[in-house]
């Protein structure tokens, strides 16, 4: 059929262009040493002013990721990565605090510009002085840009409430007791491959403590961005909900465009106590590669929630439109009696991107709940797995899981591969899967473009129709952010 | 002489399984501006994909011919922009589109045409009245447009729902493939008195149908009798009554 070539004709135009946050930022910046030994990892505690302790653990992180092996049993496949060929630490060269806008450097400003934050936001994010208390925004933002939080707004709003907020490197200084208890408490140093590589050589990322009985005044929110060459990025996320705490955070990622391949290996782990509400979501738009495949973020991410306490509720909403390879299951222990775990995703591939990603709901404690809605829209050449584990233990009477998979297909050069793993302990508890498989069709593209709509728009409301389950989990702003970024990645797709 | 919908010698063909196969085979017709036409034939005379040959449906090739729309070489332009000049057509199996709320589709395409046409679009609110003057008109309820399109609507709501799309989009031209299938008499009623409300020297419409009973209601000025991919007579609103009295044979016989 003519629509078929012309899609290949459309697909193939599909280069670089399409990614509006490939840009490099010229911003000067100082190195750790390439190659990954102690040396390394005793710089970046050094340059981190960390306590001893911290040092110890990274260390021990470090030999116990000495002994392991990285994994192979994943869908995606991708060239052995030298971990000796990479720095695992860049920061921007710091400068004393600027006075106003002007003041700031250009180039860093721009990025923010380019990256949508708002400018009264990026006055902030600069670090103006003064300009945090100018007026009131909804949304707090920590931005991190290569390994180093550069910046977090509306630290002393929050604090007046009592939520702490800031980078996680300020966190291990100032609120080491805090960090001591929760830190690899959820991910242990030795829990997989990427998450010990993580916990020798994480040099930012977020702390997020909210005390008991808070719900905290705004959203929380973290850009992160891989600015520099040959640059790792290992974040560190740690959010803590006291007993009845409620918090909101949103993620963000970028990236420029690149020939070689970047690692980005995160670590984020929630902990939520008796009625704490952890909401999480997600928006990755992390630079996939080029149409050919070269290029782009190796998204390897190990994320996982403890509802610790009773009635506790761990939410994600994931996003994920970017990336080379994406591999990640934001997951739930489920520990707390009553305890709710949710996972929402969307994850979109198109040329040669490859997704290996879904979550696991781990249920220990009677009358758990969880909910898996999962939206996998693939095109072009790309391939994508859902792949999800739902484990009743013995303990988990009454427990509940609902779970639903969903697959879009645009064109027929794709792939899409629904796994599924059910381990069912208790007689009592309750496992529900259900699975579908569909592409949009001529039909349906015709349909709507009969009524005047664009080929491309046409396509963006079909699959924005696919996730709609998804989306309307996301906060407001974000909602409207990621249809955007879908109907973007997905441009010149249709076949 | 007539410049509004001018179709001469069209020839068209879809792939079937790997061979062509031809169905449009030279077919001449003229809808003037402000007439209602009728197309009625057997089975496979190729009716549907004359309308979707129309519509700009890709599957099919067209061969040769021309269609020509207010001078404009309607078969070089793309379906949203036949869409933007004028062109519905009210498919005769309304197509599913899951998640897709019935009213956000409908505002979608709305504003869609009137950017392309430079009007100003209309805001939520704007739609909101607008929508609902024409649904009470076709007996609808706002529930429907609170519904997914098309999806679980019975086949009376579908087609309801195109004629809701129809009036929405104030198309110059409308084909109406078969929308009288599958409705009940009431349903029949509503909806002819849908098409015939826009009647009228700025409107003109190609209605495709099987049976006369669409016809009682929708008066048309002219009756095409296709078959073989081609028209092979056509006359008045007569010709409709002598077919469901004599059926097809007699013209098919005079052709042969």
């Amino acid at each position: 059929m003519p629509a078929v070539t012309e899609t290949r004709e459309a697909v193939e135009t599909l280069g670089q262009s399409t990614y509006k946050w490939g840009f490099e930022t010229d911003i000067e910046m100082e190195f750790a040493p390439k190659g990954l030994s102690e040396e390394t990892i005793r710089f970046i505690s050094a340059r981190k002013q960390e306590p001893e302790w911290m040092l110890d653990w990274r260390l021990q992180a470090f030999r116990a990721w000495q002994a392991m092996e990285e994994p192979t049993w994943q869908k995606p496949e991708y060239p052995a990565i030298d971990y000796q060929d990479a720095f695992y630490f860049a920061e921007p060269k710091k400068k004393p605090g600027p006075k106003s806008l002007e003041e700031v450097d250009p180039e860093l400003l721009r990025t923010y510009e380019k990256l949508g934050i708002p400018l009264h936001e990026q006055a902030i994010l600069a670090g103006v002085e003064g300009a945090d208390q100018a007026e009131r925004l909804p949304v707090a933002v920590d931005a991190v840009f290569d390994s180093v939080s550069v910046v977090t707004t509306f630290r002393k709003t929050l604090e007046e409430a009592g939520v702490i907020f800031c980078p996680i490197s300020d966190a291990i200084r100032e609120h080491p007791e805090l960090v001591k208890r929760y830190l690899g408490s959820v991910v242990p140093v030795s829990d997989n491959f990427f998450a010990a590589l993580n916990s020798a050589v994480f040099t930012d990322g977020s702390f997020v403590y909210v005390p008991e009985g808070v719900r905290c005044p705004m959203e929380l929110s973290t850009y992160f961005r891989i600015n520099a060459r040959n640059t790792g990025q290992f974040e560190r996320t740690l959010i803590i909900c006291e007993d009845r705490a409620t918090v909101s955070y949103l993620e963000g990622c970028t990236a420029p465009m690149r020939d070689e391949n970047q690692l980005h290996a995160a670590v984020v782990e929630l902990v939520a106590m008796n009625d704490a509400t952890i909401k999480y979501s997600t928006v990755q738009n992390w630079y996939p590669g080029d149409e050919n495949g070269k290029g782009g973020i190796y998204n390897f991410v190990t994320k996982r929630g403890a509802c610790r306490g009773r009635n506790a509720k761990i939410s994600w909403t994931q996003v994920e439109t970017g990336s080379a390879i994406t591999w990640k299951y934001p997951s739930c222990i489920l520990a707390g009696e009553g305890s709710v775990g949710e996972f929402y995703s969307v994850a979109v591939t198109n040329n040669r991107q490859q997704a290996d990603t879904g979550t696991k709901m781990i249920h220990l404690a009677p009358n758990t709940r969880s909910t898996i809605i999962a939206k996998t829209i693939s095109a072009g050449h790309s391939d994508s797995t859902y792949r999800g584990l739902v484990r009743m233990m013995p303990k988990a009477r009454g427990a509940r899981n609902f779970t639903q998979c969903d697959s879009l297909l645009i064109g027929d050069q794709c792939g899409a591969h629904t796994v599924p793993y059910i381990e069912n302990r208790n007689m009592t508890a309750r496992v529900e899967h259900e699975a579908t498989t569909s592409k949009i069709s001529e039909d349906q593209l015709f349909y709507c473009r009969s009524r005047g709509l664009s080929e491309e728009d046409a396509v963006g409301l079909i699959v924005n129709g696919f996730c709609k389950d998804v989306l309307k989990e996301l906060p407001m702003e974000f909602a409207v952010e990621a249809q955007k970024l879908l109907q973007l990645s997905l441009e010149g797709s249709v076949g | 002489m007539n410049d509004f919908l001018k179709i001469s010698g069209l020839c068209a063909q879809i792939d079937d399984n790997g061979t062509p196969k031809e169905i449009l085979r030279g077919l001449d017709l003229d809808v003037p501006k402000g007439e209602i036409h009728a197309i009625m034939g057997p089975n496979g005379s190729g009716k549907s994909t004359l309308s979707y040959v129309l519509a700009g449906r890709e599957d099919y090739e067209v061969t040769g011919g021309s269609a020509h729309f207010m001078g404009e070489d309607l078969l070089a332009l793309e379906p949203e922009e036949r869409a933007a000049l004028g062109v519905f057509l009210a498919f005769q199996a309304p197509v599913e589109l899951p998640g897709v709320n019935n009213a956000n589709f409908l505002r979608t395409a709305v504003n869609a045409v009137r950017r392309a046409r430079k009007e100003d679009e209309l805001d939520a609110v704007g739609f909101l009245k607008a929508v609902r003057a024409e649904t009470k008109h076709l007996h609808m309820s706002d529930e429907m447009l609170k519904r997914n399109v098309n999806v679980g609507f019975s086949g009376g709501e579908k087609k309801r729902n195109e004629v809701l799309q129809m009036r929405m989009l104030r198309p110059k031209f409308a084909i109406l493939d078969e929308t009288d299938s599958g409705l009940d008499i009431d349903a029949l009623r509503i909806v002819a008195e849908g098409v015939n409300s826009l009647r009228g020297p700025d409107f003109s419409a190609l209605i495709i149908t099987h049976h006369q009973r669409l016809l009682d209601y929708i008066k048309p000025d002219r009756v095409h009798v296709m078959a073989k991919g081609r028209i092979i007579h056509s006359g008045g609103a007569e010709v409709a009554l002598a077919l469901e009295a004599q059926g097809y044979q007699q013209y098919l016989e005079a052709v042969a």
